[in-house]
């Protein structure tokens, strides 16, 4: 069973991999939105590689107002 | 005509597939420019057919297939008119588009989606027309219409719910919700999913295999095992136009016009 801590650091090493970021760069409490540079429609491209990643369904509407990489890993965590 | 080349798409007939190629900015939207040139490739079907045995409509846009219908267009077309006639606007829109979507759905040929990254609302309605559904991993289909006050206006529900269960229907449907290639093929709704990029050369490989099947008994088996809803795609046409003169429906297109982002009517 993945930590909490874990998840997030996955969410991490997958948002910089596939958006070509320094992982170094990104902070839980980042806005992916902004440090990303994303749109909605990216968002859901990053939505759809952490659902395959994390074997599990996470419906977009559980994601309404999330934009930091904390929350977003709550979310996932909680799908596990 | 065996080779087209519009404005928002394209096709060519190669060893007796046709390949219909959607290619508009930003993602292949359905407006009257698409549906004047998917109705050109319908009148043309009737001559494609003779030599071919499959049709594969893929998208050249990265974004995705086709986000479905071209929202700008119907919010800024219907501005200024009083609502008989926005109506009646919508409704010969709908005809037109039913048209083409019954008439490829019943084409004598199987019929291919190849499909990846964005499958929404009216992009999702037109795969559904497709005997097959072939999906990049990445795909993701969704029924946003709710959102902006309306149902899928493009046969989409009578199609969905002669593919798979009344769970997933109300979900899709009453959620608005988008689900990812794994999730819609346990639903039933895609044959095959493939790995990232990947859709259309799977698609062309099953086309192949196609053509090695007498064609007639293609047709047959096609039309036992997939009849059209076509008195619930009529109850489509009149569910929307009901609905679509609400003022809920102007404010909701008025919010994704203005919006800035590439899909404005996600979280």
């Amino acid at each position: 069973m993945m930590t909490s801590h874990d998840t997030l650091s996955e969410v991490l090493k997958l948002a910089a991999a596939h958006f070509s970021v320094p992982r170094e760069q990104l902070t839980p409490d980042d806005d992916f939105f902004k440090t990303l540079g994303i749109n909605s429609l990216q968002a859901l491209d990053l939505l759809t590689r952490l659902e395959q990643h994390f074997h599990i369904e996470l419906p977009d509407y559980e994601l309404q107002g999330v934009s930091d990489f904390r929350t977003l890993a709550e979310r996932i965590q909680s799908r596990l | 005509m065996k080779t087209f080349s519009g404005k928002t798409l394209s096709w060519q007939v190669t060893d007796g597939v046709i390949e219909l190629l959607l290619d508009r900015e930003p993602c292949n939207e359905i407006g009257s420019a698409t549906l004047a040139e998917l109705e050109q490739f319908i009148d043309a079907l009737a001559s494609l057919q003779k030599t071919a045995h499959a049709l594969i409509i893929f998208s050249a846009r990265k974004s995705g297939f086709c986000a479905g219908a071209d929202l700008r267009e119907l919010y800024h077309g219907s501005q200024g008119l009083p609502p008989g006639e926005r109506l009646l606007g919508m409704h010969s829109f709908l005809e037109r588009v039913h048209h083409v979507m019954n008439a490829l759905d019943a084409a004598p040929l199987t019929t291919i989606a190849a499909v990846h990254g964005v499958t929404f609302g009216g992009g999702f309605e037109l795969a559904l027309t497709c005997d097959l559904i072939i999906a990049d991993k990445m795909a993701r289909f969704c029924f946003p219409e709710l959102r902006l006050g309306l149902i899928p206006g493009f046969g989409g529900i009578p199609r969905l719910k002669r593919d798979v269960g009344n769970a997933v229907v109300r979900d899709l449907l009453l959620t608005g919700r988008s689900i990812n290639a794994t999730k819609a093929q346990s639903a039933g709704l895609l044959s095959q999913v493939t790995a990232e990029g990947d859709a259309l050369r799977v698609a062309r490989a099953t086309a192949a295999q196609l053509g090695k099947f007498d064609r007639d008994t293609a047709i047959a088996a096609k039309r036992f095992i997939k009849p059209i809803p076509h008195e619930e795609l009529r109850r489509e046409i009149d569910v929307f136009c009901a609905l679509f003169t609400r003022p809920a429906v102007e404010a909701g297109l008025r919010k994704f016009v203005d919006s800035k982002d590439a899909l404005p009517y996600l979280p």
